[in-house]
């Protein structure tokens, strides 16, 4: 590229565009003017989303890329816009997502003297970003630009923050925009397969009688969904998934165990207590699928593969890992295993789906795994689901099956109540072919449900299902389990009429109370395309999710029904939160 | 020093990048790990610059945390050196009260430990030790039998030996 007069904020967008940025989801301020001016002057194909709180902002980039798998954009500007976007920051880094973050801030000469609306946000940023950066010289942009782009989307993915003095987006630029990166400090994996470590991997494997192959989130990440589905079919061996892992493998294949953890199936967790070999590719051994870790699959040959060397032995020490991209690796590991002799193996595993499947009665009062059910039977199991965090993103999770690849979006290791609407808006902005599903709880909906105006002003069909049991049902039924029922702090009383707050934002409604009307009501609000739509499910109020594994015990502790009234009372969990 | 828990010698090779420092410093605090000493120096290339750092914490567990510091964007090298053969060096300033009479006795310790007296008036004198820091341990044990008003360590240096790279 040739080299013209323009501003730093100018240089900015122009950087933006060759990175093939689509969205910028946003909001203005005084120490951002430059650069929002600059989308007048540097005319480029960004589209410009502005948004109702910078917590927003985050969110819906952060869907945007979980839907699509390219980085999407944040801007906002300083001080209190910028200290806004940290929960979403935190989010997408628990999840590895990619993510680039602009903030304005304050002109480099005031930075440290308390300057109006400053903040250090490069400081208070540093441990949930990927990397970050205070830019200096509007002659940085271009290669800064490049290199955020390069660490956000590369590895083990993750946000980058760079944060952005106004004198800078406003200083003249002088240099070329076409920069060479500089990070001699960035250790990419080479892409080359440790051969020995795969050959030791598979002679393991060979010699195993009931394996299961643990697919995580960098399986999708890596794009290795076809390649695992080849694998564990060559194999015959089951699969499970993590929770962000959900689409890594079809769960209604015959050699899928759904997901596992605190409160995945009963079988995926009885297949870990009894499994001969775990071939964990890309997933960190979070603490909500291990439980105790001093138990977790003692019995049997752990096998670690990740891209990111520090998660090999940070929660389970494995007996065998390989430094790998989870495609390349399945690729590789796939021609040196043949069939196993796994017969009994699955016939077991069968027999535990059929005692123990996830179930739930359509009689009574109304259930959320009953409306979550019927979406998924009419969307025929294709939409895009975005959940909150809550008792009903554990029931979408049970009950809505992900079959394909980046159609389950949910905030997984931050467990971020609000994630949810803008998410969903991100993820439509990103696919508006498809059928986007956000499945919220009355309490997290009320934590975004402003974003409601962005996702009506550019007439996104997202369906916002309301999963209202006028609780924060997901402690509630802690404070019920484990705290001989003493509910505090949990009853949503003063809950808006939310069909109505729909209408104030011109977005169609639905209540649904009555198990009878779901049906109906659900393939109407499928079938509604003019824009969002709202559905309020009035459901049962104190519903409790199973299976459950008390955080932090050994899995073999997993309740799978509802303890009987009267029953012995349960020890209080140790595990984190 | 005497410390319950083992101190590790890290050498830690990183661009010379603003918040560098905190990034290494956070990521061994928020598991628990203390930074006992810390010596920053550039590297003969000037955009690098070279950390040795001594950190007390569980030594189980502390392999991960380097692979933790390593993947920072900013750090091209981590390693633990702490059970190398490595030239592991020290400078210790001492400010002892010492009166005329305990002089003579104070510099014959001085002496012994091979220490250079930089500073000396009616009442105290300053010592200057390098070396190993095992060795100014010994000093100071030994040193301690007069008041010791002031005392100032730069904590560890090193350099793997011969043809092995710090
Ligand atoms: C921002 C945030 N605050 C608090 C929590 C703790 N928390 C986890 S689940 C939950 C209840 C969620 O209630 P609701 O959104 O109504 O969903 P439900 O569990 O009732 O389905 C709470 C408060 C959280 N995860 N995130
Ligand atoms: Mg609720």
């Amino acid at each position: 590229m040739e080299k013209t007069v323009m501003d730093g904020g100018q240089a900015l967008i122009k950087c933006l565009e060759a990175e093939g940025v689509e969205y910028i989801f946003g909001y203005s301020g005084g120490s951002v003017i430059p650069i929002f001016d600059a989308m007048i002057t540097a005319p480029s194909n960004i589209k410009f989303v502005l948004v109702r709180h910078e917590q927003g902002a985050a969110h819906m980039a952060d869907g945007y890329a979980r839907a699509t798998g390219k980085p999407a954009v944040t801007l906002v500007t300083s001080g209190p816009g910028a200290t806004n976007v940290i929960t979403g920051i935190m989010t997408a880094h628990m999840d590895s997502v990619p993510m680039v973050i602009l903030t304005g801030q304050s002109v480099s000469w005031m930075i440290g003297k308390d300057a109006f609306q400053e903040a250090d946000i490069f400081g208070i940023t540093m441990p949930v970003v990927k990397h970050s950066y205070l830019l200096k010289s509007p002659n940085d942009i271009p290669r800064t630009v490049r290199e955020a782009f390069h660490i956000a989307t590369t590895g083990r993915p993750g946000p980058v923050l760079i944060d952005i003095p106004k004198d800078v987006s406003a200083g003249s630029f002088t240099a070329d925009l076409h920069a060479e990166m500089d990070i001699p400090g960035y250790k990419l994996h080479s892409g080359k397969i440790d051969l020995a470590k795969v050959k030791e991997i598979a002679e393991a494997i060979s010699k195993s009688q009931r394996p299961v192959i643990l697919a995580g989130h960098g399986v999708l990440i890596s794009g290795g969904h076809k390649e695992l589905r080849a694998l564990a079919e060559k194999l015959n061996a089951p699969v499970t998934t993590t929770l962000l892992g959900k689409g890594a493998f079809p769960e209604t294949h015959k050699l899928s165990l759904g997901w596992l953890g605190m409160h995945g199936t009963a079988y995926a967790n009885k297949a870990m207590c009894e499994c001969d070999l775990l071939l964990n590719i890309g997933s960190r051994f979070d603490d909500r699928i291990i439980g105790d870790p001093k138990f977790f699959c003692k019995e049997a040959t752990v096998i670690h593969v990740d891209i990111d060397p520090a998660e090999i032995g940070k929660m389970i020490r494995p007996q065998i890992h390989c430094i790998a991209d989870a495609k390349l690796f399945i690729e590789e590991l796939s021609k040196h295993v043949g069939k196993l002799n796994t017969g009994e193996w699955l016939k077991t595993l069968d027999g535990w789906k059929q005692k123990y499947p996830l179930k739930f009665k359509r009689q009574g009062n109304l259930k959320m795994q009953h409306v979550i059910d019927e979406f998924y039977k009419l969307s025929n199991g294709k939409a895009v689901v975005v959940t909150d965090v809550g008792q009903h993103q554990m029931w979408a999770a049970q009950f809505y099956k992900t079959d394909a690849p980046n159609n389950f979006l949910s905030s997984g290791g931050a467990g971020t109540m609000g994630f949810g609407v803008p998410a969903a808006i991100g993820a439509q902005f990103g696919r508006p072919k498809d059928t986007v599903i956000a499945f919220c709880g009355d309490g997290g909906f009320q934590m975004t449900e402003f974003e409601l105006a962005t996702a009506a002003l550019h007439k996104l069909p997202i369906k916002f299902v309301v999963l209202n049991n006028h609780y924060l049902g997901m402690v509630r039924q802690w404070q019920e389990l484990f705290y001989d029922d003493r509910t505090c702090g949990v009853d949503l009383e003063g809950n808006p009429d939310f069909v109505k707050l729909a209408d104030a934002y011109g977005i169609k409604g639905f209540n649904l109370r009555r198990p009878g009307d779901v049906k109906r009501i659900v393939k109407a609000a499928l079938a509604y395309n003019k824009g969002p739509c709202l559905i309020n499910c009035e459901v049962e109020k104190t519903d409790n999710v199973f299976p459950m594994i008390p955080a932090g015990k050994r899995i073999e502790a997993m309740i799978i029904e509802a303890p009987k009234a009267g029953s012995k009372k349960l020890e209080k969990p140790t595990g984190s939160t | 020093m005497i410390n319950a828990k083992p101190i590790h010698t890290l050498s830690v090779y990183v661009t010379n990048k603003p918040g560098v420092l905190a990034r290494i410093a956070q990521t061994f605090s928020r598991r628990g790990y203390n930074i006992e000493s810390l010596v920053v120096s550039p590297a003969i290339d000037g955009n690098f610059s070279r950390m040795t750092i001594g950190v007390s914490g569980e030594a189980d567990g502390l392999d991960q945390i380097i692979r933790q510091v390593s993947k920072l964007i900013d750090v091209l090298r981590c390693v633990d050196h702490t059970y190398d053969d490595a030239v592991v060096k020290e400078m210790g300033l001492i400010k002892v009260a010492v009166s005329a009479e305990e002089r003579g006795e104070a510099l014959q310790i001085a002496e012994h430990f091979g220490c250079k007296t930089v500073d000396l008036t009616d009442t105290s004198m300053i010592l200057q030790a390098v070396g190993d820091p095992a060795k100014i341990d010994a000093l100071v044990e030994m040193i301690e039998k007069f008041k010791i008003i002031e005392l100032v360590r730069t904590g560890k240096v090193l350099l793997a030996r011969g043809a092995e790279t710090t």
